[in-house]
């Protein structure tokens, strides 16, 4: 299928960026990512950097891509039957979307917590055992017990849930079981950890235990997190990214962007006017 | 968008929006009348079913039995070779002896109480139990059909002669062994254990049973793994295009293809072409199997999508491959809704009789079957084998052996509801 005519926007777009000296160096860069479901596009040329042991916030109105974006870093989009993606995705220069690249192990170094908790139906220990299992990172059964308490720890989880680890997964509360999935995904040693909206189905004390948990995994891993909260985004990330309409409109240190939009579209949004 | 603040309905007529509330309570009412009345029709129509069957069939579940002594002496019966015995003089040395001394009997008469197959009987028990040899051995023996049916009241004994299965001899005698205590009506083990016979008092399901066994176990054997592989590859891998479209559209077809058409293809392809025995529950079953794919693809395609997108994206995104995601966790929540279309499909193809009757498994075959090559009835073809036979002990065993198919019915959709309501995990 050919690739349809670029659109009058596109070519006369360009992507507002405020460079950030504090930053830390970039292990996983986009250029110039298009994505297309059947005929339609949904994205348009969004290249970006992710400083790594960060956190950075995709923010936008609903429907501008900000999933779609998420999902093509650990190539969620390839089980979407009609999902294709252009352009270059690297994690260390080595492009994601390289013929040669096994998907299985991308997906072992940038893990996934998704908008709705969703727990395996298995118990506690073994939703957080089953990434390790399944890629052979533990040599025998003390092994998989200490990867299992070392992430349900990070995740702040252990000290709620030590005593009933082989109780099931879903009997958790809403909260818990959003961290269980954090831990879940810590479980598989990730470099980066992409999280969709991972706080809009818990309440605010919740979400707040979240955000922390977030601020200190930060120390580790590099973060990207998708919010329509542009307070969360405010509070936890370091660099922020704002779409429209499946552009990249402005990305640029968090505090730069809320405090001093240059482009119009994100002052209208952050304000409260578009979206 | 319209101006919010003016509403355009006024709320000025509550008579009439109380005359139109009680028509809606009306139309509530009625619909639940009619949901109950459909229901109590149902239960009505099933409540004649049974009790008529129940009716008809409840006397077969009991069975007359003579106790005779038999006199085992070494003269007929030679210890070194008991099975070549002159077990037919035995037998009738004991009806003798039942009836010395009554005036007049007719010994020819006499002779045909016992069922047909009393020598054997005998024998069997001897050989059994060589040590009785010389001494006399007391057997309960099944009465023959006509006087089991005397004996169950279904004989009235007030109706003219001519009319009568039994002339006045033959109920005199029968009297006779009444009065010496000789006769009971024991639970009819025979019903479960004989298989098939020419004499009612003899005929039994086991046969029928162990045919059905066979045949379901061929067509799980097959039509579960088939079922399950196809349904997961169309549900899991298979891609849309013209091509599978036109699968699935057959697959939903071939579910609703009456079943003697897959008689027919069962006579054609597995006896003609493949030349398979007649009558033998491998050949049954394959065609069972044949009926029950498109169900099981059915249900397992319905259970897989039931199986909500976020456990998959979980594993997905965990890094397990497609694989692992449909064997770890899409299948294992998949299997309660599985495994219930599984059993009521296989329910359905017990009580399916057109295809067997077609392969000839509707044969006069007095052995349960050693294996699935072995000629054999099943229950249906079993029941409709008795429905056609005119003695009047095989009208109620035919109603006996439907009741006998519905308890196995039944039970496998107990089986299947258990299954249902304990295996299905929430999420
Ligand atoms: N599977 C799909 N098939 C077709 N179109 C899709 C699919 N998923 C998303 N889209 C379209 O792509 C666009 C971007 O969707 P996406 O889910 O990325 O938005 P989003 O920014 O995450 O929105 P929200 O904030 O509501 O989650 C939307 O117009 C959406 O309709
Ligand atoms: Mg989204």
């Amino acid at each position: 299928m050919a690739n349809p005519a670029p659109t009058p926007a596109m070519e006369s777009f360009q992507t507002v960026r405020t460079a950030d000296a504090n930053a830390n160096p970039a292990r996983l860069k986009a250029d110039g990512v298009n994505v297309f479901y059947g005929e339609k596009q949904a994205l348009f040329d969004v290249s970006i950097d992710i400083p790594e042991k960060s956190v950075s916030a995709f923010i936008g109105p609903s429907g501008c891509g900000k999933s779609t974006f998420l999902r093509c870093i650990n190539r969620m989009n390839d089980s979407i039957e009609g999902c294709r993606v252009t352009g270059d995705i690297t994690l260390d220069g080595e492009n994601l979307y390289d013929a040669r690249l096994d998907v299985v192990e991308l997906r072992a170094r940038i893990g996934m917590v998704f908008q709705k908790p969703n727990p395996f139906p298995k118990s506690i220990f073994e939703n957080v055992a089953y990434g390790p299992k399944i890629h052979g990172l533990a040599r025998d059964k003390t092994d998989l017990e200490e990867i299992v308490v070392s992430s349900l720890k990070k995740a702040g989880l252990f000290e709620e849930v030590k005593d009933r680890l082989h109780a099931p997964g879903t009997g958790l509360s809403g909260g818990q079981q959003q961290r269980l999935c954090i831990a879940r995904a810590i479980a598989v040693g990730p470099e980066v950890i992409l999280m969709d909206e991972p706080c809009s189905a818990l309440d605010p004390i919740a979400t707040a235990i979240i955000e922390e948990l977030i601020d200190e995994l930060r120390e580790n891993y590099t973060i990207v997190i998708v919010t329509h909260s542009m307070q969360q985004a405010a509070r936890v990330s370091q660099k922020t990214a704002f779409f429209h309409l499946g552009k990249l409109i402005e990305e640029g240190p968090t505090e730069g962007i809320f405090t001093n939009p240059r482009e119009k579209r994100t002052q209208d949004y952050i304000t409260g006017r578009i979206g | 968008m319209t101006d919010i603040t003016a509403p355009s309905v006024t709320f000025a007529d509550p008579d009439r929006m109380a005359a139109l509330r009680r028509r809606r309570y009306a139309a509530d009412l009625r619909l639940r009348f009619y949901g109950i009345a459909a229901i109590c029709t149902a239960i009505g129509l099933l409540g004649i079913l049974v009790t008529t069957l129940v009716i008809g069939g409840y006397s077969a579940f009991t069975q007359t039995h003579i106790r005779v002594a038999f006199d085992i002496s070494e003269d007929l019966v030679d210890r070194g070779d008991p099975a070549q015995g002159r077990w037919r003089t035995v037998v009738s040395d004991a009806i003798e002896e039942m009836f010395t001394g009554v005036e007049g009997a007719d010994m020819r008469a006499a002779g045909q109480i016992l069922t047909n197959n009393t020598q054997f009987i005998v024998r069997d028990a001897v050989l059994r139990n060589p040590g009785v040899i010389g001494s006399t051995l007391v057997l309960e023996i099944p009465a023959a059909d006509p006087y089991d049916q005397l004996n169950k009241g279904v004989i009235n004994r007030d109706l003219p002669e001519s009319r009568r299965r039994l002339n006045d001899g033959q109920i005199a005698l029968w009297d006779v062994l009444v009065e010496q205590g000789r006769v009971s009506r024991p639970f009819n083990w025979a019903l479960f254990f004989n298989a098939d016979s020419r004499f009612p008092e003899l005929a039994g399901l086991a046969g029928a049973i162990t045919g059905s066994f066979y045949a379901l176990l061929v067509c799980f054997v097959i039509s579960f793994p088939v079922g399950i592989a196809a349904a997961v590859y169309l549900e899991e891998f298979a891609p849309r295009n013209r091509l599978t479209d036109i699968v699935e559209v057959n697959i939903n077809n071939l579910a609703a293809v009456p079943s003697i058409v897959f008689g027919l293809l069962g006579l054609a392809v597995f006896l003609q072409t493949f030349g398979l025995p007649r009558s033998a529950p491998l050949v049954g079953g394959l065609v069972l199997a044949l009926m029950t794919l498109p169900t099981i693809i059915i249900v397992t395609r319905a259970s897989l999508k039931a199986v909500p997108p976020s456990i998959r994206e979980a594993a997905l995104g965990m890094g397990a491959s497609r694989h692992q995601v449909i064997m770890h966790h899409v299948l294992p929540l998949a299997l309660p809704g599985i495994l219930t279309g599984t059993i009521i499909g296989l329910a359905q193809a017990l009580g399916e009789t057109a295809p067997l009757l077609l392969i000839g498994m509707n044969a006069f075959i007095t052995s349960p079957p050693g294996g699935v090559m072995e000629a054999s009835t099943a229950l249906p073809t079993q029941i409709f084998i008795w429905a056609d036979s005119p003695e009047r002990g095989f009208v109620a065993r035919t109603s006996a052996g439907i009741l006998v198919l519905l308890g196995f019915l039944i039970t496998m959709n107990a089986v299947a509801i258990f299954l249902r309501q304990h295996l299905q995990r929430t999420w």
